[in-house]
């Protein structure tokens, strides 16, 4: 029997368990190259107007570190330098979840060893993923270059293009299977093999951002890189595209070989020993803290990183916006300093949205540890119920408003740090962030009311609330909707920061009704049954 | 002597499903008391409610002298749960958790955390996600021994355990009863019901069906006896109580019910005894004996 007995039926099986998993990215990875052709093809219909556009962005630090250098001003250059990169990350994470869902996941929850016990050979499992993830990629380079060349973009340059992206999610299927072998569980392989893809991006936009004389070359060490550096439009670079191939295929046999190397649900990297005791879990805070803690310190480096990153590429972003008649209307807006405000303004209240994110998923932690039957255990001691969810509640406000307040001093020292203004700006930012926190509170606040109030609805209607709240945002001036019914968001009631006037009013009556709200949980956890695992 | 937990006429309903018909149940202060009944029987929402954790729907009940459900918190520090199906945070360590529940609770005695991690055999240094079944019941089991309280409420604690464990937790019960305290302790395991218990109760489709001590509920059912006697005996098939009668020769075999020994008996020597075994009802047969009425009523209905 070989170790690959059983491949078949395994892909087969996975096909279908991720058949709508796989229709889903193919259709959102395909809709945005689509939409980018597009809006690019309405916005600059002439040469003259992509040239102008290019001389601008190509000297923007914040474009060239978010999408990549720009090879070239045909509307398949303007489409490859938005997409390529960003497309690749998306590729990237949709292998790593393929190949950890058919791996490591499926070991934890216990249904590799119902398969292993059949007739199917040790390397099977791991085949499987990454004959998966292969496919998946594949597809979607397919269907995404007929898109782009039903767009009208070049034949060549179009295949290319998408083969760089395929590219990039090769390399992560490959990076995958070796973290599926090192890590302890699903979870930690699924988050080695996503910081490498962070750091993977971080690379390649130093790398892009760097101008004459800076480390260029770093773009070239990065999977992310790859995906734009064959010039897909311009004089196309094919012999490129082998250094993913090359990597995805040491990586995928590395995996293989560290797979022979470990048991059955347990990584390579050894399983550490804890503490025999703690005198410092004594009471439903700290348990709530030390289960919280590893989160709120991910979110908060990622959102001081983000803020940093922000702040910093506000200072061109004037430049970027192209045509001269453009910049004269922003100039009735309030010039380039009100440009730069509005732009800031948006991106932190972006963030917002994101921190009630942070909120709902801190907040629901509770609704697990209830029906995963963590719960019991507790509230059969003196801990009562009031203080279990306070403890919970209490860390994702306090958590929703440090993000913010990270957010904003990231962004205040990024643009001190390029443009000057020194305390005195990071202060304004700080405000800034800060004013964003007490609407993310409230969404946190609804969650918290929905897991007391009706408990088995809270899940999905506090992730619904959240799309509805970002729909609001995104779509709400677009779609013309009243007044009315804007105002039933709490974002619209927070002030235009930084540029605008803030008026604490607004901000007292948000908190107001978020402190009214998770109140109105704890009262009803109170009173309700707690559900059995 | 007071009772540690009295339900009278306890009521639950999920929706539509009654998980609770009107069970009673009195445990009283010191005593071991079993409680049985097959999977779905209400067990698990009776202890529930007992923890404060579900609200009854009707019925009284009184733990400790107190109101699970308002009182709840007060009470909790008097009592000790371990479930039948424990889970923990995967990365604490069971000694974290232990010493995490044992706070909670009020305290726990660090000499007899140690001792019971020894006769349990269990490591606390390794994090929860790493420990088999069995050990997450041992991390429980240790934070619920070491404390100091009253009442101890086990829902299926042994499960998982293996043979040398289970018998480390039936020494641990019996010194917890040597020491006064109270155990509600509901199990499968009749054996283990049979070692520690001082009293049972069984239940089945939310109802009692039976309460009391095990010699008691043994007067309720028959005894297996098996004679050798110096000539065929007579008239054993019109004495009342005796079941599969079975005669062969000068040897007889037959059930009889345990409060009709004694006539049965008398007629036996009529007939001159020359060996006799005779056996108590085993709690298994006590509990088939309920549980088989399921399928009995079950047949009448299809029938």
């Amino acid at each position: 029997m070989s170790t690959l007995t059983g491949t078949g039926a395994l892909v087969r099986m996975a096909l279908r368990r991720d058949r709508i998993m796989l229709v889903v990215w193919l259709y959102v990875l395909t809709a945005f190259v689509a939409s980018t052709v597009y809006g690019f093809r309405g916005l600059y219909p002439t040469t003259a107007g992509r040239i102008d556009f290019v001389n601008t962005a190509a000297h923007n630090p914040a474009f060239l570190s978010l999408y990549g250098q720009i090879y070239g001003d045909s509307l398949g250059s303007l489409t490859a330098w938005r997409d390529a990169t960003l497309l690749s990350i998306g590729t990237g994470l949709l292998s790593i979840f393929i190949v950890v869902r058919h791996t490591r996941a499926d070991e934890e929850a216990g249904r590799q060893e119902l398969i292993g016990a059949t007739v199917v050979g040790r390397h099977a499992p791991l085949a499987c993923a990454l004959a998966v993830a292969v496919t998946a990629n594949l597809v979607i380079a397919v269907i995404m270059a007929a898109a782009a060349i039903a767009f009208g973009l070049p034949a060549a340059g179009s295949l290319a293009f998408v083969a760089g992206i395929a590219g990039a999610g090769l390399v992560f299927a490959g990076i995958a299977a070796i973290t599926a072998q090192l890590a302890q569980t699903a979870r930690s392989a699924r988050g080695l093999a996503i910081g490498v893809l962070v750091f993977a991006f971080l690379l390649r936009a130093v790398g892009d951002s760097a101008g004459q004389g800076g480390p260029r070359w770093l773009s070239w060490l990065s999977p992310n890189g790859w995906a734009e550096l064959d010039r897909a439009f311009g004089s196309t670079r094919w012999w490129v595209l082998a250094l993913p191939l090359a990597v995805a295929l040491v990586a995928g046999a590395a995996g293989a070989m560290l797979a022979t190397h470990r048991d059955y649900d347990a990584g390579l990297l050894a399983q550490r020993r804890g503490a025999a005791g703690s005198a410092a879990l004594r009471s439903p805070l700290a348990l709530a803290w030390r289960l919280q803690r590893a989160s709120l310190l991910a979110w908060a480096t990622g959102t001081l990183v983000y803020g940093i990153v922000i702040g910093s590429s506000a200072k061109g972003i004037g430049g970027a916006l192209g045509s001269g008649e453009v910049r004269r209307i922003m100039a009735r807006l309030g010039g380039q300093a009100g440009l730069t405000n509005a732009y800031l303004a948006a991106l932190l209240s972006f963030t917002g949205l994101v921190a009630a994110g942070y909120a709902i998923s801190t907040v629901l932690r509770l609704r697990s540890e209830e029906t995963e039957g963590r719960a019991d255990p507790v509230l059969a001691t003196g801990a009562g119920r009031i203080s279990w969810g306070a403890a919970h509640m209490s860390i994702a406000a306090a958590g929703t408003v440090l993000i913010m307040a990270l957010t904003g001093l990231g962004t205040g020292i990024g643009y001190a740090y390029r443009a000057g203004g020194g305390g005195a700006e990071i202060g304004r930012l700080l405000t800034a962030g800060l004013a964003q926190a007490p609407a993310a509170l409230v969404i946190g606040g609804i969650a918290a009311a929905l897991f007391g109030l009706a408990p088995r609805a809270s899940v999905a209607t506090s992730w619904s609330v959240l799309g509805v709240v970002v729909a609001m945002l995104v779509l709400g001036a677009t779609l013309q909707l009243s007044h009315w019914v804007l105002d039933i968001s709490p974002f619209t009631h927070l002030p235009k920061l930084p540029g605008g006037t803030a008026h604490p009013t607004p901000l007292i009556v948000l908190c107001v009704v978020a402190l009214l709200l998770g109140g109105a949980g704890l009262a009803g956890l109170r009173r309700r049954d707690i559900a059995s695992s | 002597m007071t009772a540690a937990i009295d339900i009278v006429g306890l009521r639950k309903a999920y929706g539509k499903t009654t998980a609770l018909d009107g069970l009673d149940l009195r445990v009283e202060s010191g005593e071991v008391h079993g409680f049985l009944g097959p999977n779905g029987s209400g067990k698990t929402t009776t202890i529930r409610i007992l923890l404060g954790l579900l609200r009854a729907d009707g019925g009284s009940v009184s733990l400790l002298g107190g109101d699970p459900w308002s009182q709840a918190t007060a009470l909790h520090r008097r009592l000790a749960y371990v479930p039948g199906d424990v889970s923990l945070w995967p990365n604490l360590t069971g000694g974290e958790v232990i010493d995490l529940l044992g706070k909670l609770r009020g305290g726990l005695d660090p000499a007899r955390r140690g001792s019971l991690l020894d006769r349990f055999e269990l490591d606390p240094t390794v994090k929860a996600r790493a420990y088999s079944k069995g050990n997450r019941q041992k991390v429980a089991l240790v934070a619920a021994l070491a404390s100091d309280v009253e009442l101890l409420l086990l829902d299926e604690p042994t499960s998982g355990l293996d043979p040398l464990m289970e018998a480390a937790f039936r020494a641990c019960i019996e010194e917890e009863r040597a020491g006064g305290r109270t155990v509600l302790l509901s199990s499968h395991i009749l054996s283990e019901v049979e070692q520690l218990c001082d009293r049972v109760t069984i239940v089945r489709l939310g109802k009692t069906v039976e309460t009391g001590s095990l010699a008691g509920l043994r007067h309720l059912t028959r005894t297996s006896v098996a004679a050798e006697l110096d000539e065929p005996p007579q008239g054993l098939d019109l004495l009342p109580g005796v079941h599969d009668l079975d005669i062969v020769g000068n040897r007889v075999r037959c059930e009889v019910d345990t409060d009709k020994l004694t006539g049965f008996l008398r007629q036996l020597t009529a007939a001159g005894v020359r060996s006799l075994t005779s056996q108590p009802p085993t709690l298994e047969e006590l509990f088939l004996r309920h549980y088989a009425g399921d399928e009995a009523s079950v047949e009448q209905v299809s029938a």
